[in-house]
């Protein structure tokens, strides 16, 4: 328990970096902020009067203790494109993206660990090599341009994928009552499993093309640690001892491998939320990656700002998550702590 | 044996064992020569429309085919090498001497330096590093430059924790200790003795962050941001021709995108080769 608060102490100084950032980066800007703001359409009395309502025209460190305020109301201010509360828009959209990037992280862990293990096994044989090979391939191809080549080959060569219109073709189904906000979710608990196939349908392009970056280092990784845990004193132990393969291979020396994988997991996320803008963009997905590039080309700040703000907040706490994680595989991190 | 045959055969295992990294030097020619003289190289004017031939497949006379308005793609993919590489190479370079610099700071003298360095690099690593430059470079302005200020920033945490380390370990080595006992003050020490010798591992770290450098700029432009049609950039031809995917024109993104591919494998090829060359110990 004493380690859990520790931890989660220690995600303070990181939120208050982010809130920092998110506000300089919106309010000590070269320029007139207030003119961002109002957006391309203001003129110079509407801009006054987005000066005075943001409190720009006081001292930074006031605006600053404003923008701490406003944000433990959850108040990012307002979208100039949809009208709404930023916070209001991002909620509404946060789901489609989670969903996302969970079936991409879902996807890349149960191919990447089975490959590591696989490769380490064999070392130096052409399932390495070929595993090695494949992963570093993959690093190098854009997620924008995997995503763009498996819907010309798996939509317009072999038409067997969806359209990709985004999270599901609304012509065809209507979206599941609202729960979780997580479509396919949704649509078990509606019991409607047409809608949940043709969920998953079009959840799997998408899905595939953001996980793929990140089977690259989860592969290697667990390639690496195996390797190291196969060759060690316990497992060499185990070996001697006459224990099943698969008892060795499993419990002895998967168990172990498993801190560095959960530790490169942050990483992993990182790329992964980062990423998501791209793909949203590519399938159309009403995500809040999607709903940040709109917001971008707008100049529509204050959205720009609360996007960056939210994934910055979701990516500390993923890595508090991953760390928790790792405390559960590995006492031992509780007390080096 | 004289330094220079050493480093021959030094050289020549490093080629010999991965042929591969062979490969990527020829890459990188290619893409160099692209750079220096695409619009000399270049059969067509990249910017050329030509209303007969819209759409046009991969021919003779249009070897990657022409895009919506007739401009031949060959064209404007060789010429496109020099911007992507070059806002690539910028930000490299940029984040490494200032990463170099604060690592150094903060490696060498410790105490509060090191603790706002690191506090300042763990304030970028919070953030997942695409999002913080989508952010910059909305808050700085939508231009090139912006784009390349913003990769250098979130690739600055890996060098400058890289050589915090790597001078934290030389501050107290016998090497270090004499130049300091020889009467030399701290700037002396670290420029001289100490900078020289993380530079090759430093280097390698550069070479493998270049093709990462690549992607994160292309990602900006095919989202929109900095590069502004009609320049031709390999992301941004991808955007362009991604909205012709449903109707089969696949010649429009697949070639700038292949490019894009090539020098990413390209860079993390040279990576693996340097270092392997620069350190025989990592050799896996």
């Amino acid at each position: 328990m004493a380690f859990l608060w520790k931890r989660l102490l220690g995600t303070i100084p990181s939120l208050l970096g982010v809130i920092v950032v998110t506000f300089l980066l919106s309010h000590a800007l070269p320029g007139d902020p207030a003119a961002y703001f109002a957006g391309p359409a203001a003129n110079a009395a509407s801009i006054a009067e987005v000066r005075t309502k943001l409190g720009l025209d006081q001292p930074l460190p006031v605006q600053f203790l404003r923008y701490v305020g406003d944000l433990a109301h959850g108040d990012l201010g307002n979208s100039l494109t949809t009208g709404q509360a930023v916070t209001t828009d991002l909620l509404q959209r946060l789901p489609a993206s989670l969903e996302l990037t969970f079936y991409a992280l879902v996807f890349a862990v149960a191919l990447a660990i089975p490959m590591g293990v696989w490769a380490a096994t064999k070392p130096d044989s052409l399932v390495d090599h070929l595993c090695r090979a494949s992963v570093s391939v993959a690093a190098a191809f854009p997620t924008f341009f995997v995503g763009l080549l498996l819907v010309y080959i798996f939509y317009f060569l072999l038409d067997i994928a969806p359209e990709p219109v985004g999270r599901l073709n609304e012509i065809l189904y209507t979206a599941p009552p609202h729960v979780t906000g997580a479509y396919t979710l949704d649509a078990l608990i509606a019991g409607d499993f047409a809608t949940f196939r043709a969920c998953l349908a079009q959840l799997v392009l998408p899905a595939i093309s953001l996980g793929l970056f990140a089977l690259a280092p989860i592969a290697r990784i667990t390639r690496a640690s195996m390797l190291q845990a196969l060759g060690s004193d316990f497992t060499r132990t185990a070996r001697a001892g006459g224990l099943p393969r698969g008892k060795i291979l499993i419990t002895y020396a998967f168990r172990n491998a498993l801190l560095p994988v959960s530790n490169v997991l942050g990483m992993v996320f990182s790329f992964l939320l980062g990423s998501n803008v791209l793909i949203e963009q590519v399938y159309g997905w009403q995500g809040i990656g999607a709903y940040a590039v709109t917001a971008v080309l707008a100049s529509d700040y204050a959205a720009v700002q609360g996007f960056v703000l939210m994934m910055a907040v979701l990516y500390v706490l993923l890595n508090l998550l991953v760390d928790l994680l790792g405390t559960v595989i590995d006492p031992r991190v509780r007390f080096e702590a | 044996m004289s330094r220079a045959a050493t480093l021959g055969r030094n050289i020549g295992h490093a080629f010999g064992e991965n042929r591969l990294t062979l490969v990527a030097v020829a890459i990188l020619l290619v893409l160099l020569v692209c750079a220096a003289f695409g619009t000399a190289l270049a059969p067509y004017d990249p910017l050329m429309t030509d209303s007969t031939a819209k759409m046009s497949p991969p021919s003779g006379l249009h070897l990657f085919g022409t895009d919506a308005l007739g401009r031949d793609i060959l064209s404007r993919v060789v010429v496109a090498a020099r911007l992507d590489l070059g806002m690539a190479i910028s930000a490299v370079v940029l984040s490494f001497v200032l990463g170099l610099a604060l690592g150094a700071v903060a490696g060498y003298f410790g105490g509060w330096a090191d603790r706002i360095i690191g506090r300042l690099m763990d304030t970028i690593m919070a953030f997942p590093l695409f999002v913080l430059a989508m952010g910059i470079v909305a808050a700085l302005g939508n231009s090139v430059l912006n784009i390349i200020l913003a990769t250098m920033i979130i690739n600055l945490p890996f060098y400058c924790r890289f050589a915090r380390g790597e001078v934290n370990v030389r501050r107290e080595m016998g090497y270090v200790e004499a130049a300091r006992m020889g009467g030399n003050r701290a700037l002396p020490v670290l420029v001289n003795h100490i900078i020289p010798n993380i530079l090759p591992a430093m280097m390698v770290q550069a070479s493998l962050n270049m093709g990462w450098a690549i992607l994160n700029a292309a990602g900006l432009s095919f989202i929109g941001l900095g590069v502004r049609p009609p320049t031709p950039e390999w992301g941004i031809m991808v955007s362009e021709g991604a909205s012709f995917i449903i109707s089969g024109e696949w010649w429009t993104f697949v070639f700038p995108g292949a490019a894009l591919v090539l020098a990413v494998f390209c860079f993390n090829l040279l990576g693996d080769g340097l270092r392997d060359l620069l350190d025989p110990r990592r050799r896996v």
